[in-house]
């Protein structure tokens, strides 16, 4: 094990390094994040439609994606897409975490919209509302509100997992680690170096969903 | 004097959830002004009938008229349709996320295109009217079931319903907060609004009523003024339900 000083020394050597990786994790966690609610919200409600078909295709969607590892996911949108279409790897990296962390968050956006009360839809229609105008002010309001611990939970995934993209050669902090670790022959360092990192990040994280929560429970 | 309108009426009204059939030949009518209470035990068919008048159920069978106008679910745009006709639930069914005037300005503007000036108008007037114009800017959250429920009869008023239809409206309520609902029920009733109301208090359909009408396993038993019906009741059944609840 590397001694205490001797990592705090290159914590601060490479500090600079290290907070512009820590900018490109941000970046692809926030990025892939805002694009998986997007399809999260999608498919949770194709999924709890009353067409058969489009629930089907949420299902298959949700089901290919837990079934297979994201690393698969990710290389393949990597070497996937940058052959059809010109991508770079901070794309090919984000929507392969978009695709991954949007089935997740569909099922979190479902099972809140469902655990709504159906008397609230009824008293929605039964003044005039039509069925999406309802959904769209009643139900979601409400349902965002139930879905933000799980999503908070699965942000702090998203963040750690964005450390993937690593293998298709972004140079975001896990990478960064390893990188400065083999060529120093040193890697146990730079490992305790980045963890401080995700631990001190996923803090923040933690405290601004609490955040959000408490102030979208003035309601309560 | 003109004979009164006829605001709703049911022929050969059936209704089935898969092989139960809740509804039997529905026959009735409601006149403009009236106040029509139905009674009967749980199960008898009473919240399922109010239901198919706003189409919150579709019925199997048979014809609704409302304001002499057959609806048919298939063909007509049904949101029209709710818009005339208010429903007030057992649990209120308020949004929580939104204040007591949040609720009731909600409909007006999103679904009438109401101004919001004058949408806020009218709601603070029809949460004056209930008795709750200083709640206005509170949630939901904080008031009592009586509070709730007055503001769910307020949200409901605010579309200008033609009809209000009251499902069991003081049934979730702890027993002192009964009255205050009741009696702004009352000075609706006395406003002339067209009324249907499910419910269990029979002092309200005595004193309230033009038409009481007594159901049983999904047919319609009896019916007559509170009077006669409560004091001289015809059918063995009524009799008996009666004689089990007073």
């Amino acid at each position: 094990m590397p001694g205490f000083s001797h990592v705090i020394n290159k914590f601060i050597q490479y500090f600079d390094v290290f907070i512009e990786a820590m900018f490109l994790t941000l970046k692809l966690t926030a990025a892939s994040l805002l694009i998986a609610i997007v399809i999260g919200l999608f498919f949770a409600l194709l999924k709890i439609s009353r067409s058969k078909p489009l629930s089907l295709i949420a299902d298959a969607y949700i089901g290919i994606v837990r079934g297979t590892p994201l690393i698969v996911q990710i290389f393949i949108f990597y070497f996937g897409l940058t052959e059809i279409v010109n991508i770079s790897g901070f794309w090919a990296a984000t929507w392969g975490l978009a695709f991954h962390n949007g089935a997740y968050i569909a099922e979190i956006f479902r099972g809140s919209i469902q655990s709504v009360d159906k008397g609230q839809s009824e008293a929605g229609r039964s003044l005039g509302m039509t069925r999406t105008l309802t959904m769209r002010r009643i139900i979601l309001p409400q349902a965002f509100r139930r879905a933000l611990p799980p999503l908070g939970n699965q942000f702090i995934i998203g963040l750690k997992d964005s450390s993937l993209a690593a293998f298709i050669g972004m140079p975001e902090l896990f990478n960064i680690a390893t990188t400065l670790g083999s060529a120093n022959f040193d890697i146990m360092t730079y490992l305790l170096i980045v963890g401080v990192y995700y631990l001190v990040l996923v803090l923040l994280l933690t405290v601004l969903v609490n955040m959000i929560e408490k102030r979208m429970s003035v309601s309560d | 004097m003109s004979e009164k309108r006829e605001m709703i009426k049911t022929e050969m009204l059936n209704k089935s959830f898969g092989d139960l059939h809740v509804l039997k030949d529905i026959d009735m009518k409601v006149l403009e002004n009236d106040v029509v209470v139905l009674i009967g035990a749980s199960g008898s068919g009473k919240s399922t009938l109010l239901r198919c008048l706003n189409f919150l159920e579709i019925k199997s069978s048979g014809k609704v008229i409302l304001e002499d106008e057959e609806i048919d679910p298939k063909k007509e745009d049904l949101n029209k349709v709710r818009q005339r006709v208010g429903m007030v639930f057992q649990h209120f069914n308020l949004f929580p996320h939104k204040t007591v005037l949040g609720n009731v300005v909600e409909a007006p503007m999103m679904v009438k295109g109401v101004k919001k000036a004058q949408a806020i108008k009218e709601g603070k007037e029809l949460l004056a009217k209930v008795g709750l114009a200083d709640k206005a800017n509170v949630y939901p959250s904080k008031l009592s079931g009586g509070q709730k429920q007055r503001v769910a009869i307020a949200r409901a008023l605010a579309m200008k319903p033609d009809i209000m239809l009251f499902d069991e409206p003081t049934s979730a309520l702890d027993p002192e907060l009964v009255g205050e609902v009741l009696s702004t029920m009352k000075e609706l009733a006395k406003e002339g609004m067209t009324m249907v109301v499910v419910t269990h208090e029979m002092g309200f359909a005595r004193e309230v009523a033009d038409w009481v009408v007594y159901m049983h396993d999904g047919r319609i038993v009896e019916r007559g003024h509170p009077q006669d019906l409560f004091d001289n009741p015809q059918e063995k059944r009524t009799q008996d339900f009666l004689g089990s609840i007073l």
